[in-house]
């Protein structure tokens, strides 16, 4: 196999580095825009209806009175409220510690036919551990959910 | 008194730092005068005064005393003396300050033994690496003070995370750090040598116990921290593809391809701009990970208080060191003369995919990591999770690993592909067979198929350069490549077989029911209550029988800590050679029942163990590399004398 001459072979070497790195920033750019899960809470996911192939994280109040235990002892339906609207959440698995009625939950899992069936709770960990979505929602918005759960 | 001293020292030896600077600075502008002959002694007693200062913060903790409010709102006088120490880094300040302290001792010991390349350029690198440290002692002395004292003494502290509390937390900071560090170093030497001018195969030769130290740090360091995130947080996974996580692989990523390119360049004198680039982003991208893990901008047991104003100092710094590094690159990357020619199939030929899959994989993983900051800044809020990191990512993986296995075989320069064609068929051979076999065996997922089958090829391809050679007389080097190729295959195995055979279980029982899970049944015994030192719990003892046979005891526990006031899960797990049982005891269901979680996993202990065998490479390649420098420094210095001699 003939060798490239030095000038060629610095600027091979480059452009090949280059296609690949691109290659990685397209494909990476591509999936991140499909399989990215997004954030909602209960009035947004009711308008926009996201479809059921869709990873979503679905935040907000666990309802006082809500959390029902199925026969199994491991499935839990509760539902999640902001304030405005409401979710039924369906759940297999052991709940997180500080998972709670009238308590902030960030469920991750999809949506079909009106129900959202999460595959992960994350509640409040402890004091100083609050997942980002909980921890961030205004002071106005955790006013209105604890009106609405009274 | 104690306090103030390790304060004094941390000042003292920022001011080292600075001298190390300027006198570097100007050694290496005017190469001889007075300065030249401070920077070493600068770097030396830098160390040193570090080392003291982090012995006082530590002693400061196993004497808990209360005076010092990093003391009190980390430690508590009931801790066991291992977890008062190991907090001493268990928090923010005292990270950082660990940090440092493995910084300097690194400059100091290059200061001290390092004699192989020009002295200008040693000037220049441990003036880079005197710039590196100073910004992060202003971080601490002026953010993060380890050593301030409270107005008045707390009467008792408030504790460790007991998710802390684990002594897999002794050591996995320090692990991490010290990888970061000697990333660290590795950029200083690429600084000094691109400053230089001096970018040569001595050089690399200088570089490359760095590289290979940190490499092997940071791969125990994430082996480590994956074993404990899946015993500690008992979800049954290994690896979550948290940003956390991502910060520290992101570096290991970085690292392994620069080991790769300095080799290239130690070795045949090619691929000398790209190893200083790689250098650089090596750096960069454990600084990056500083900055996830340390700044607070993400929520997890890593970010110890969330202070706006450390962020933005660690963010500025990164700016610093990254932007200065890349203008000077930028500057001098044009002065860098052309290396070695070589052939596109050949030893570097292969060296060189490695290096631009690696890349490939790191922007990948970086994308994943910040996007969901970026379109945080845009108000809409995602997470990017696994369906993400695992089919971007397997892109780059996959070819990368077939290259893998062909590489180690070509010769320098310039080879053949059908001169190994006959041993390579052999390993595809095999690959085939294996898939053949899971797909009839089992029908799992498309990736943990395509990963079975190739680290099943994997383990035969790695030993193929042992063929028809002396195995005593083989270099300790050449033995670290194979054993941490074979680890690759050995650490794939595991994760596909994990995937695609993993069984769970979940179930509600009362005392005496039982629950089958793969070949086990699992029968809760009992549920009682247990004390610990600073904690009660729940615990559920179980008896699980493999396949019929004489039952193991398991007791998974429900932990309550009480300072802070926090709940754990501790799983129980029953290691066989072929997997793992997995027992997490949950709540209560109802009146009588309990919530018991199982899973099997046939094999997962070959992600660890295959983790374990790659670090093993490199300690075995390190040793191998610096036994053979210190051989021929005494051969150098022996021929020296004696030509002496010989002249009248």
């Amino acid at each position: 196999m003939s060798r490239l001459q030095p000038k060629h072979q610095r600027l091979v070497l480059v452009m090949v580095a280059l296609v690949a790195l691109i290659a990685a920033g397209l494909i990476g750019a591509w999936a991140v825009r499909n399989q990215a899960s997004l954030f909602y809470v209960p009035s947004q996911i009711l308008k926009d209806r996201p479809g059921p192939d869709r990873a979503l994280r679905l935040g907000g109040m666990v309802e006082k009175g809500s959390i029902v235990t199925r026969p199994d002892g491991v499935t839990i339906d509760f539902m999640v409220g902001d304030g405005k609207a409401r979710v039924p959440v369906t759940f297999t698995g052991i709940v997180p510690n500080l998972f709670v009625e009238g308590s902030g939950v960030v469920a991750e899992g999809r949506m079909r036919g009106g129900t959202f069936y999460a595959e992960e709770l994350l509640a409040k960990h402890d004091e100083n551990y609050v997942p980002r979505e909980l921890a961030d929602m205004t002071a106005a918005q955790k006013a209105a959910m604890a009106q609405a759960a009274q | 008194m104690i306090a103030e001293l390790g304060l004094a020292a941390l000042w003292l030896a920022a001011a080292l730092a600075a001298l190390q600077l300027v006198a570097g600075f100007l050694a290496v502008r005017r190469a001889e005068g007075d300065m030249a002959a401070l920077v070493r002694p600068a770097a030396i007693v830098q160390g040193a005064l570090c080392a003291f200062s982090f012995a006082m913060l530590v002693w400061l903790f196993a004497r808990t005393d209360l005076s010092v409010k990093l003391v009190a709102t980390n430690s508590h006088s009931l801790k066991p003396l291992v977890y008062k120490l190991s907090g001493a880094w268990g928090n923010h300040e005292g990270s950082m300050l660990l940090w440092v302290t493995v910084m300097s001792a690194a400059g100091a010991l290059i200061a001290g033994v390092e004699r192989r390349l020009p002295e200008r350029t040693m000037h220049a690198t441990l003036a880079a690496q005197g710039f590196v440290a100073l910004g992060f002692y202003a971080f601490l002395l002026f953010s993060s003070n380890p050593f301030e004292r409270l107005p008045l003494p707390a009467l008792e502290g408030n504790g460790l995370n007991p998710l802390l509390q684990d002594i897999g937390l002794a050591f996995h900071p320090p692990t991490l750090y010290l990888g970061y560090v000697g990333l660290s170093v590795a950029f200083s030497f690429a600084v000094g040598a691109l400053l230089t001018r001096a970018v040569t195969p001595d050089f690399a030769r200088a570089m490359r116990p760095w590289v290979l130290g940190a490499w092997v740090f940071l791969t125990i360091g994430i082996t480590a921290g994956s074993y404990w995130a899946y015993y500690e947080l008992g979800w049954g996974g290994w690896w979550f593809w948290d940003p956390v996580e991502n910060a520290s692989l992101m570096p290991w990523l970085a690292a392994t391809a620069l080991l790769h390119s300095v080799t290239v360049l130690a070795a045949r004198d090619a691929l000398r701009a790209w190893t200083i680039m790689l250098g650089v982003v090596a750096f960069s991208m454990s600084m990056v990970g500083t900055f996830l893990v340390r700044s607070g901008i993400l929520t997890s047991v890593h970010a110890f208080a969330v202070d706006p104003k450390r962020g933005s100092f660690i963010l500025v710094l990164l700016a610093i060191y990254i932007g200065g590094a890349l203008a000077v690159f930028g500057l001098r990357a044009g002065t860098v003369a052309e290396g070695e020619r070589f052939a596109p199939v050949s030893r570097e030929g292969a060296l060189v995919v490695n290096n631009v899959m690696l890349s490939a994989i790191l922007g990948v993983v970086l994308l994943g990591t910040l996007y969901p900051l970026l379109t945080e800044a845009m108000g809409v809020r995602v997470s990017v999770g696994p369906p993400y990191f695992n089919s971007a990512g397997a892109i780059f993986v996959v070819p990368m690993l077939l290259v893998m296995a062909a590489g180690p075989l070509l010769r320098w320069r310039s080879d053949r592909l059908a001169r190994v064609r006959g041993p390579l068929v052999v390993a595809a051979l095999v690959a085939l067979t294996v898939l053949a076999a899971v797909l009839i065996l089992a029908a799992p997922g498309i990736l943990p198929l395509i990963g079975l089958a190739l680290g099943a090829g994997l383990l035969v391809a790695s030993l193929l350069p042992l063929r028809g050679r002396s195995l005593r007389r083989l270099p300790l080097a050449t033995w670290g490549m194979v054993i941490a190729h074979f680890g690759i295959g050995v650490t794939l195995i595991g994760i596909s077989s994990e995937s695609a055979f993993s069984e769970e279980r979940l179930a509600a029982l009362e005392v005496g029911d039982s629950a089958e899970v793969g070949p086990w049944r699992v029968t809760l015994q009992a549920v009682t209550p247990v004390a610990g030192p600073n904690w009660n719990a729940i615990e559920g003892v179980m008896l699980a029988s493999y396949g019929g046979g004489a039952p193991v005891r398991l007791a998974p526990q429900a932990r309550s800590f009480w300072t802070p006031p926090q709940e754990t899960t501790e799983s129980a797990l029953e290691t066989r050679w072929n997997g793992q049982l997995y027992a997490v005891l949950g709540k209560a269901a109802d009146g009588q029942r309990w919530q018991v979680r199982l899973w099997w996993k046939p094999f997962v202990t070959l992600i660890w163990l295959g983790g374990l065998l790659i670090a093993l490479g490199g300690v075995l390649a390190l040793l191998g590399r610096v036994a053979h420098d210190l051989r021929r420094r005494t051969v150098t210095r022996k021929a020296a004398s004696r030509r002496a001699e010989l002249q009248p």
